[in-house]
């Protein structure tokens, strides 16, 4: 199990009362607090850590979520925001003397304006409910999180998320106009609005990737853009994973930018076949999934040049998409990789290193070298294009010894990427998971200097404050850096 | 997904698959966003990733259920959305069956619910008692307004009595056991799940269902001994009732199998097809020869959507000109993953066909669900008739006769596929569908 700082144990103490005064604040049914119904809660998309919370709220409107966090703030209670509850960093796990705050409720679209291209939506709306709701006008939300289908906006703001298409449209971060939230005392504030960039100081910016440490989110604008004229997948199999990994580098200094250029491994390509029935190649060690957007003639020019870099690579076969059903196939499959694996192993932990793209061959064939030395299967499907890995470790959490090996496994993972001059996280967030992880990636100044930044937002680290840093009392606010 | 149980618990043969079924959950939350109460409550308690840990909670403890887990396993619909969702390939079905049962033999429900559960199981699978009951129901009807409008138990009887519908069609005589012989050239011979609940309600889909089929070249057997399938007895985790009317069912298609033989068993009620189709599974630690018996009958079931795309189904009328809007039922688009054959053949036989927004999330029918849960399940059917009427259709057509139920009488004609299929093969035209021409001046 993973540490937690210690509870308070005046909190455990009035917990009644707590919970009592949280009932006052809420719906009947918005509070959650029976022992038995609280143990779903227990964990997120990372249930190898668990922690059952003191008790979960669900608010419908941002003057609730206000109020809990007044209360909590008054209180001196920990809150942990959470939104679907897929983070695959624990981002949401739970703490003993701390208040959950699920965002679930808050699933309403407020506003759709095609003339400037925005969309204002509560923190519980889902990344593809936003698509949906104006696809009918030929407009979509970019950031594609593989758990598109279930994650929440809000959590996506959290953690800046990515995912398959950011390549060419970049991560929530770039597509992201403004914020309402509320502070840790229950203050509601806006930030940004229906346009580009805001005066002053980039608050959009320290907010995004905050990882529910420095506000709560409750309403967000995003970019809504027109979907391109066409798209196309390829599929490209390759002979081993080094090879997939080096006509990835070729096709980006090629300069050419794919929407979205994805790899998949053999474990991957069969696991996910087995879900999708998407035509992948299952006599390869290596894909690439490469779309390409435009007008036919546009796609056929970019496919025609991705082709022939492919073919450099000796492949085993390229397969365009015939038609948009196969398409839809195949990123079906691509979408439900990480829990496709669950077909193969009972338990996986996902990484989520990046790398420099050039260095994709060599550190792909370290985590091979790595897998055999550790005796765990690794499944490899990521973003290659921005050469964001996702090694998937696979192991049996019944059995406590793969777990811990599993973890040291990802440990070496991440440190491989940062030796390589990448980082420990791409788009999952530091979590709970990588925590311990940040002195390889930053100093002891570094760490203090973005700890003081929390501290600023909330002096009593009562938000979330169990993430993102090594467990160490924070720094005095007023000391100079 | 981790689980603890014991040597011991995991002897148990339902303990051991759900304990499997628990192990290939990976806990990633895609099937949340997919779960029709998920998206209305939003509780993590009520989508299949809170409940699945809610059942691995109840039964790796070994504890009675309590109020708190039947909740919130009460509330789920088994239209089984979570499972076309989830790309780990979790058996949710097998493992909220397990938990039904288990929460039936270690839970005491309150009086009326306990009450009503047991009248709906004597009841709906028997059609001479469900008529009577529903001419009752009729009669009943005017009480509804009279009815307290708070308690579980008055919103369940309101629900129960505005369900019946207002006319309760004679018996038919083509759902009797008889053979109904091939017109021309024998191509087939099915068994025909005559059902239970449907002929009492509509009739008029087993008509149909035979007309075409033996037109079709087809013989069609109503089988001597079979009737209800065992899904509402299932479903309410009536372990015992459940298994004996299965066992009617394979016995009687076994004796039929092993006389002149079967080319499939063909069902047009597809809540009942799914069961229909795990049968090989209820049965798979029974004595021989029932596991083979079930796996043999399992293999064999198909929806008519299916058996109709086999055989090759063309229409022989010109296209009408109408716009049907599909239905996709849950337990024909979840639960046997049936989603392009209706949609084929109604294109095939003239229709233009358009499909709903949200067509994955349910009607909130789900067999009894709409008289156990009113609320969650008018709430269900607000949206999908909100839905329906989007695509501005002339007709709707669906393949189980629960949907039907749920979403008639909201001004939606509501037809079964394969009425519209036997029309316009040469059968007779459906009173629903020429009132809808007449509206339409196409008469």
């Amino acid at each position: 199990m993973i540490a937690q700082p210690e509870p308070k144990k005046d909190v455990l103490a009035r917990r009644d009362a707590i919970v009592a005064g949280l009932r006052a604040l809420l719906p009947p049914d918005g509070v959650i607090a029976e022992p038995l119904r609280l143990k779903p809660y227990e964990t997120d998309g990372l249930s190898a850590y668990r922690q059952v919370p003191l008790v979960v709220v669900l608010p419908e409107t941002t003057e609730q979520v206000a109020a809990v966090m007044a209360f909590c703030h008054r209180e001196g209670v920990r809150v942990v925001p959470r939104g679907a509850g897929t983070s695959l960093s624990g981002g949401a796990l739970p703490m003993a003397d701390a208040v959950v705050l699920g965002l679930m409720r808050m699933n309403r679209i407020l506003d759709i304006d095609y003339a400037d291209r925005c969309a204002v939506v509560q923190a519980g709306v889902t990344n593809i409910g936003i698509t949906q709701a104006v696809q009918e006008r030929g407009f979509f939300y970019a950031p594609d999180p593989s758990s598109q289908l279930a994650c929440m906006i809000g959590g996506n703001v959290n953690m800046n998320s990515g995912g398959a298409h950011c390549l060419r449209y970049g991560v929530t971060a770039n597509n992201l106009l403004g914020l309402r939230v509320v502070t840790v005392e229950g203050e509601v504030l806006d930030i940004g609005g229906a346009h580009m960039d805001a005066a002053g100081y980039d608050w959009l910016g320290l907010l995004t990737g905050s990882e529910g440490q420095l506000a709560v989110v409750t309403e967000v604008t995003v970019r809504i853009l027109r979907g391109p004229e066409g798209a196309r997948a390829m599929l490209a199999a390759f002979r081993s994973n080094e090879i997939a990994g080096a006509c990835v580098d070729s096709i980006i200094a090629s300069g050419i930018i794919p929407v979205a250029l994805e790899f998949m491994d053999r474990p991957a390509i069969h696991a996910c076949e087995a879900f999708a029935h998407a035509g992948y190649p299952l006599d390869a060690e290596a894909m690439l999934i490469i779309e390409v957007e435009g007008s036919p003639a546009e796609q056929d020019d970019l496919l025609g040049r991705i082709k022939d870099i492919c073919n450099r690579y000796d492949p085993i076969s390229l397969k365009v998409s015939q038609s948009a059903e196969e398409s839809a196939a195949i990123w079906k499959g691509r979408k439900g990789a990480f829990g496709a694996v669950g077909r193969i192993s009972p338990d996986y932990l996902c990484m989520d290193g990046t790398i420099p793209t050039s260095r994709l061959p060599e550190v792909l064939g370290r985590i091979g070298a790595m897998s055999a030395e550790y005796g765990l299967q690794v499944a490899n499907i990521f973003h290659a294009g921005d050469g964001n890995l996702h090694p998937l470790i696979m192991f049996d959490a019944n059995d406590p010894e793969s777990f811990r090996k599993a973890e040291h496994f990802g440990a070496d993972i991440l440190r491989l990427c940062v030796e390589v001059g990448g980082c420990l996280t791409g788009e999952h967030g530091v979590g709970v998971e990588k925590r311990d992880l940040m002195g390889v990636q930053f100093t002891e100044i570094e760490l203090d200097q973005q700890r003081r930044i929390k501290s600023a937002f909330d002096p009593g680290w009562l938000l979330n404050p169990s993430k993102v840093f090594p467990l160490k009392a924070p720094p005095a606010l007023t000391q100079a850096a | 997904m981790q689980t603890n149980f014991t040597a011991e618990q995991l002897r148990d043969p339902d303990t051991a698959a759900s304990n499997q079924v628990l192990r290939t959950c990976v806990h990633c939350g895609f099937c949340t966003a997919t779960c029709p109460t998920f998206v209305l409550l939003g509780d993590e308690l009520d989508s299949p990733r809170g409940r699945i840990y809610l059942i691995k909670d109840m039964l790796e403890t070994g504890r009675p259920a309590t109020e708190e887990v039947v909740r919130h396993v009460d509330r789920c619909l088994s239209c089984l959305a979570c499972m076309t969702t989830c790309p780990s390939g979790v058996n949710y079905m097998h493992l909220v069956d397990h938990a039904r049962t288990y929460i039936e033999r270690t839970y005491r429900r309150p009086w009326h619910d306990r009450a009503l559960r047991w009248v709906l199981a004597q009841v709906l699978p028997r059609p001479g008692l469900m008529r009577v009951a529903l001419y009752g129901a009729r009669l009943a009807r005017p009480v509804v307004r009279l009815l307290p409008q708070e308690g579980v138990a008055f919103k369940r009887l309101r629900a129960l009595l505005t369900l019946a519908p207002a006319r309760v069609p004679p018996p038919s005589q083509v759902e009797t056991p008889q053979v109904h012989r091939a017109i021309g050239a024998r191509r087939g011979r099915v068994a025909l799940l005559a059902g239970c609940a449907q002929q009492v309600l509509d009739p008029a889909i087993n008509e149909a269902t035979i007309r075409l089929l033996t037109r079709l070249g087809v013989e069609v057997v109503v089988a001597k001994g079979a009737g209800c399938c065992g899904a509402l007895t299932h479903h309410m985790g009536r372990h015992d009732p459940a298994m004996a009317s299965a066992r009617a069912n394979i016995a009687a298609w076994s004796r039929e199998l092993e006389g002149e033989g079967l080319d499939a068993i063909v069902i047009n009620t597809s809540g009942c097809g799914t069961t229909v189709k795990d049968y090989g599974f209820m049965f798979r630690t029974e004595p021989a020869p029932w596991q083979e018996r079930a796996e043999r009958v399992s293999a064999l079931a198909l929806d008519i959507s299916q058996y109709l795309t086999r055989l090759g189904y063309a229409p022989t009328r010109e296209a009408p000109g109408l716009t049907v809007a599909y239905h996709s039922a849950c337990s024909l688009q979840h639960g046997q993953q049936v989603t392009s054959e209706p949609k084929a053949l109604l294109r095939k036989a003239g229709f233009a066909v358009v499909e709903p927004a949200e067509g994955h999330l349910c009607c909130g029918s789900a067999g009894t669900y709409n008289l156990m849960q009113p609320e969650i399940a008018g709430r269900l059917k607000e949206r999908k008739l909100a839905n329906l009427n989007a695509t501005r259709p002339d007709l709707v057509a669906a393949g189980n006769i629960g949907c039907i139920t749920q979403l008639s009488g909201s001004g939606l004609a509501m037809l079964h596929t394969v009425q519209l299929l036997d029309w316009m093969a040469g059968g007779p035209e459906p009173e629903a569908v020429a009132a809808r021409r007449r509206e339409k001046g196409a008469v």
